[in-house]
């Protein structure tokens, strides 16, 4: 059964609009000018329990207004939405229990205080039993390894240790769908490897589904199969993170180590880059296995690999494509 | 809900104690508007023969003395805070608590009187030594005001809840509650004991609860009210406040719906 069941959702925000300067300002106190913004524009999608989903788009593409949408934040303009069975809109105590929402740039503990302290006030506002709560926390404690940190007042810790409380704070309550925005921003890459590992073992360990926006590649290759790619609103891909690729990629690359390092393979594909006697090369994906086998039958070949264009590169073909 | 509000007004407590010198500062400013009130009653009083209407100068002393402390609990989240939450995004967090918000409101605001009470006393009893006040209570009235002081805080919340949720319709909800507090100022008896302003005045302070959080909780200290004025008191306070909660309710319903969430 699907956890997470949107179909035609849709987000219109009525936002004001005038030009610069006293004269549209004075025009303003008359005449007001809005105009529609559809930034979540008829989305369909269902995610099943359990599942880790990269939620992709440029900024602006409408991924944090459907989470948003999705936790019960903001009410649609149009279309439903069913989380875990509750319609989100509605707020309801029971649904609002069993979510999180992480938002990678927000500080939602008492900034002047431990965070144990704002942990217990989680524990309360949650409903938590004291025991269950212990052990929880301290699990999650363990697993991102901020043990020292939750005795410091929030106010004396670094972004990244921040951020690591600040998730802990997030899933005292044991959420089972967790919606995460954004949650390695600005985060050095050590940083940001132990939370993708921590959000993996707890999708591992509660099963729970999560919905996961980052500007992170490599956030969403350790984390995601699946993944959901938006832009202006609408969809513009859902399914497995290794066909997004072969969907939009129309082309290969191919390294190749030979013996005559100096050897011209402009003929075969374009040269991406030389590096002593390793080249690589862009081809079309139609012409890939031929321009192989005419690589190993006409050159002197010590090593080749053909791979997929690195993801990122992928991404940007998608949004450029949209663009067009 | 017991646990949350315990809780909630435990970390408010130890938010307090790391501001605890700027907290006192804050008070002793705070003291500074019904001083200058004592100060022009009681000339005012001392030039109209030691007394104003009745009222002496030990009693508009007795007044203002005990304003401070119920001003000192009626102080709640204003529409200034509405706007910076709202523009700052920080209702969200709020919004996605499986509890009402007003709650944590209210539990954080009493946490803090909790301190802001005790840091008073210093304050009070220095004025006390300064203005002389004319002032004796019954343990009737003493616990009365106890109860009070907090029926006039819940009175006031449910009243700056209300003007705060127009920030759900604009950005600069403040300028509304501009003119709430000129009407708080003249109906509540926070500028003037409403004694003092003309009768049809204070007809129409009888229909407005704004008497409720400042005029009723000062008057079950000084003003020697009978114990069935007392529990009325107490029973009009209730009213308000059911009232208030009723207004929250039906309104945050229809604010909630149009939150944008902006800035996060």
């Amino acid at each position: 059964m699907a956890v997470v069941d949107i179909a035609e959702l849709t987000k219109v925000f009525r936002v004001p609009e005038r030009e610069a300067g006293l004269r549209a300002s004075m025009r303003a106190l008359f005449r007001r000018r809005h105009r529609d913004v559809r930034a979540v524009d008829s989305i369909s999608f269902a995610i099943d329990s359990g599942e880790v989903v990269g939620f992709l788009g440029p900024n602006g593409a409408g991924k944090t207004t459907t989470l948003k949408m999705l936790s019960g934040l903001l009410y649609p303009t149009a279309g439903e939405a069913r989380v875990l069975g509750f319609v989100p809109a509605r707020r309801e105590r029971d649904f609002l229990r069993q979510i999180t929402l992480v938002m990678g740039n927000r500080n939602q503990l008492q900034w002047d205080l431990p965070a144990l302290d704002s942990f217990d006030l989680n524990r309360a506002i949650y409903r938590v039993a004291r025991d269950d709560f212990r052990r929880l926390r301290d699990e999650l404690v363990e697993l991102l390894d901020v043990g020292d940190l939750v005795r410091k007042p929030v106010r004396n810790l670094s972004l990244g240790e921040r951020m690591k409380v600040e998730i802990v704070g997030s899933l005292v309550h044991r959420p089972q769908v967790l919606f995460l925005d954004e949650p390695t921003i600005g985060l050095d890459v050590t940083m940001q490897k132990r939370i993708r590992g921590f959000i993996a073992e707890y999708n591992r360990r509660y099963e729970a589904t999560v919905l996961l926006t980052s500007h992170y590649m490599a956030d969403v290759e350790a984390l995601c199969r699946r993944v959901i790619v938006i832009h202006h609103g609408r969809t513009l891909f859902d399914g497995q993170l290794a066909q997004l690729g072969s969907q939009f990629a129309g082309y290969k690359t191919i390294e190749v180590a030979l013996a005559n390092g100096a050897a011209d393979l402009s003929r075969y594909g374009d040269v991406l880059e030389r590096d002593a006697d390793r080249v690589k090369l862009r081809v079309e994906k139609a012409d890939a296995s031929r321009v192989t086998a005419l690589l190993l039958s006409e050159q002197e070949v010590i090593d080749l690999t053909i791979e997929d264009p690195p993801i990122e590169d992928v991404i940007e073909l998608v949004f450029a494509g949209a663009a067009e | 809900m017991v646990d949350f509000y315990v809780t909630a007004m435990r970390t408010q407590v130890q938010t307090q104690f790391q501001y605890r010198a700027a907290t006192y500062m804050y008070l002793v400013g705070m003291v500074a508007e019904p001083v200058i009130y004592l100060v022009v009653w009681t000339t005012i009083a001392k030039q109209n023969g030691g007394q104003v209407q009745g009222i002496t100068v030990g009693q508009f002393a007795a007044y203002y003395i005990v304003w401070t402390l119920v001003r000192n609990m009626n102080i709640v989240f204003t529409p200034y805070g509405w706007e910076w939450r709202i523009r700052e995004g920080q209702f969200s967090a709020a919004l996605l608590r499986p509890l009402h918000p007003i709650h944590y409101d209210i539990a954080e605001f009493a946490g803090g009187k909790l301190i802001w009470v005790v840091l008073y006393l210093p304050i009070a009893a220095a004025l006390t030594l300064v203005f002389d006040p004319d002032l004796s209570v019954t343990p009737l009235e003493v616990v009365v005001f106890f109860v009070a002081i907090w029926g006039a805080y819940l009175i006031r919340t449910m009243l700056l809840w209300l003007l705060g949720m127009v920030t759900f319709w604009t950005t600069r909800g403040s300028a509304i509650f501009e003119t709430y507090i000129m009407a708080e100022l003249l109906l509540s008896g926070r500028l003037v004991p409403l004694k003092l302003m003309p009768e049809w005045t204070q007809s129409v302070a009888d229909f407005l609860p704004f008497q409720w959080a400042f005029y009723f909780p000062i008057q079950t200290l000084v003003g020697d009210l009978p114990a069935a004025e007392l529990i009325g008191g107490l029973g009009m306070q209730v009213l308000w406040i059911a009232v208030g909660s009723f207004l929250v309710w039906v309104c945050f319903r229809a604010s909630v719906s149009r939150y944008t969430a902006v800035g996060n």
